[in-house]
């Protein structure tokens, strides 16, 4: 007897606490929104992982200059952030590929800067140059060996990035590759592709302009370099925009439109090239 | 007086209660994880097919024409947890037979220390070590295009694998009684003799727990084998790039949408009976071990 009553005061209590737990949380998301409400000076963007860079040094600087407002960054991919846009949990999504049609339904994409992919083979590869038609022949591996576009005798490894990249989608879309590559390696990251390429002689891989370094190198596409002119002027071909997700029937807080603002105008041009991309041609 | 012992005995009621509590609680937390688990598993299951989402060869989740077969992680994952206990285990157990019957004093702490440092090393780390010294390592010693593999991923797990295997088998190794060892010296067999004919068959269920805990750290493990497996979601090949069910899990994650997400939950709700299944392996073991004994 005193068992089931000891039981089911526990029973009681642990139900109590579960109740508890219940009501702390609806609390909290309550506490969550009078805080959005009071703070509307906080900018809160989420996307494109390649975007990181390019959005740094825009907010960094928009923040020097606006002391009261803070804006934020959550890398977590294309996708990931035009979802968050349109559930209303991010003021601007970021997307490092242009909205897809149905997408474009409730939310406008705003072109802030292009991005060169740049296609990068290991610094001792003699081969500089390709062409996109090569380039989408050894990523679905009808060219497996070097010698076949005028390096040596080697075996071509593909490097590429997770299915759901943006890079990937965009790299896939120009060289007409979609769903057809053969990878040896999908990586996480930008880094990690520029890491493995650094590390293996046979490697091919690409990554955003912006992030590629001193260790890789990045072979010319049908003789034009990925340069801030030929992807601005549209010769080089690999390239993709990088876009500001808004919501459509919903306004932005005056601290995001103005923090959108600045990002579109002249004013950001210098910021986005100190940080690899391109600015549009306005 | 009488008011003391009552205060006392409501404390001890009020602790009991605590006690059963969390108690509860642990509980509460793996029927939540299974019951979600399952409700997020079960949708893509049914709507691929449990043929075609098991046995499928093909992962392309992101295709247009998308297709979520997990053939190829379940092989991967069995067959690398197998690569790494066959590398991992055999050094653990000579390991463990080193520090609990061979190692002068003082050695065996140094070592005992060095392994649980090995046990507290975040996966990330043995990962990024992979990368960087194992994959252009492998694929130097067997002239592969590329060392980002199955093999380079078992290498690392057996590494992993190691610290619980040593630490448990060498339990079990201590436990054996000092007379079975002495019984076996006086008869003439020599120390070699004695560890791997009395010792090492006393100790038997003791070490099978460890391989089983191995395979339970090995076949879990989604961070160090993602850096150094090339993940392509191919059917395994000891010199391929491969794909476990912890990365598909983890790799598409961030990214997924729609049945890709759920495919996703259900490839974990496979992993997780996975783990359960060695679980339940573990305990008949612990039982039986404890009946014998």
């Amino acid at each position: 007897m005193k068992k089931i009553i000891t039981f089911a005061v526990a029973l009681t209590l642990f139900a109590g606490a579960v109740a508890g737990c219940g009501a702390d949380n609806s609390s909290g998301e309550a506490d969550g929104g009078s805080q959005k409400a009071e703070n509307s000076q906080t900018v809160s963007t989420d996307g494109s992982t390649s975007m990181e860079k390019v959005i740094g040094f825009l907010s960094e600087a928009y923040m020097e200059e606006h002391g009261d407002i803070k804006v934020t960054y959550n890398p977590t991919g294309s996708s990931s952030g035009i979802s968050a846009v349109s559930e209303g949990r991010c003021d601007i999504g970021l997307a490092s590929r242009d909205l897809k049609e149905e997408e474009q339904a409730d939310l406008t994409g705003t072109v802030v800067a292009i991005d060169g992919i740049g296609v990068i083979v290991n610094p001792e590869n003699p081969v500089a140059d390709l062409s996109v038609e090569q380039v989408g022949k050894i990523y679905t591996g009808e060219i497996t060996n070097w010698k076949e576009v005028g390096g040596s005798d080697a075996p071509i490894v593909c490097i590429g990035r997770e299915a759901a990249s943006g890079t990937r989608d965009g790299f896939e879309e120009v060289t007409g590759t979609k769903d057809n590559c053969k990878y040896s390696q999908e990586l996480t990251s930008t880094g990690d592709v520029v890491q493995t390429v650094s590390g293996n002689p046979n490697a091919i891989g690409y990554a955003s302009v912006a992030s590629l370094n001193d260790s890789v190198k990045a072979v010319s596409i049908e003789g034009i370099a990925p340069t801030t002119e030929t992807i601005q002027g549209g010769e080089y071909k690999i390239q993709r925009n990088f876009v500001l997700v808004t919501k459509k029937d919903a306004a932005l807080s005056k601290a995001a439109q103005d923090f959108f603002d600045f990002a579109t105008s002249e004013e950001a041009d210098e910021l986005i090239t100190e940080a690899g991309a391109v600015p549009v041609v306005r | 007086m009488k008011k003391v012992k009552k205060t006392a005995r409501l404390m001890e009621k009020t602790m009991n209660l605590i006690f059963l509590a969390c108690g509860m609680l642990t509980i509460l937390f793996v029927i939540l994880i299974t019951i979600f688990l399952v409700i997020s598993g079960i949708p893509a299951i049914k709507e691929i097919g449990l043929a075609d989402f098991l046995f499928g060869t093909t992962w392309a989740s992101t295709a247009a024409q998308p297709s979520y077969g997990i053939l190829p992680f379940i092989l991967t994952s069995v067959y690398g947890t197998f690569g790494a206990i066959l590398i991992g285990v055999p050094i653990g157990l000579l390991c463990a037979i080193f520090l609990a019957k061979m190692s002068p004093r003082g050695v065996a702490g140094i070592v005992r220390n060095v392994v649980d440092l090995l046990a507290g090393i975040p996966s990330v780390v043995y990962g990024l070590v992979g990368m960087i010294l194992i994959v252009p390592c492998v694929r130097e010693v067997f002239h592969l295009p590329d060392g980002a593999n199955l093999f380079s991923a078992i290498l690392v797990l057996a590494v992993m694998i190691l610290p619980s295997v040593i630490s448990v088998s060498e339990t079990a190794i201590k436990a054996v009684p000092k007379e079975y060892e002495e019984a076996s010296l006086a008869l003439g067999a020599t120390k070699t003799e004695t560890v791997f004919k009395v010792v090492v068959p006393a100790a038997k269920s003791g070490i099978i727990t460890a391989i089983v805990l191995g395979i339970g750290r090995a076949i879990g493990e989604a961070m160090a084998v993602m850096m150094v497996s090339g993940n392509v979601a191919n059917m395994p090949r000891l010199f391929g790039s491969v794909r476990f069910l912890t990365t598909a899990v983890a790799s598409e994650m961030s990214y997924s949408s729609g049945l890709q997400r759920q495919a996703l939950f259900s490839i974990a709700l496979v992993l997780f009976l996975f783990i359960m299944a060695i679980n339940l392996v573990l305990n008949l073991i612990v039982k039986r071990g404890g009946e014998s004994d």
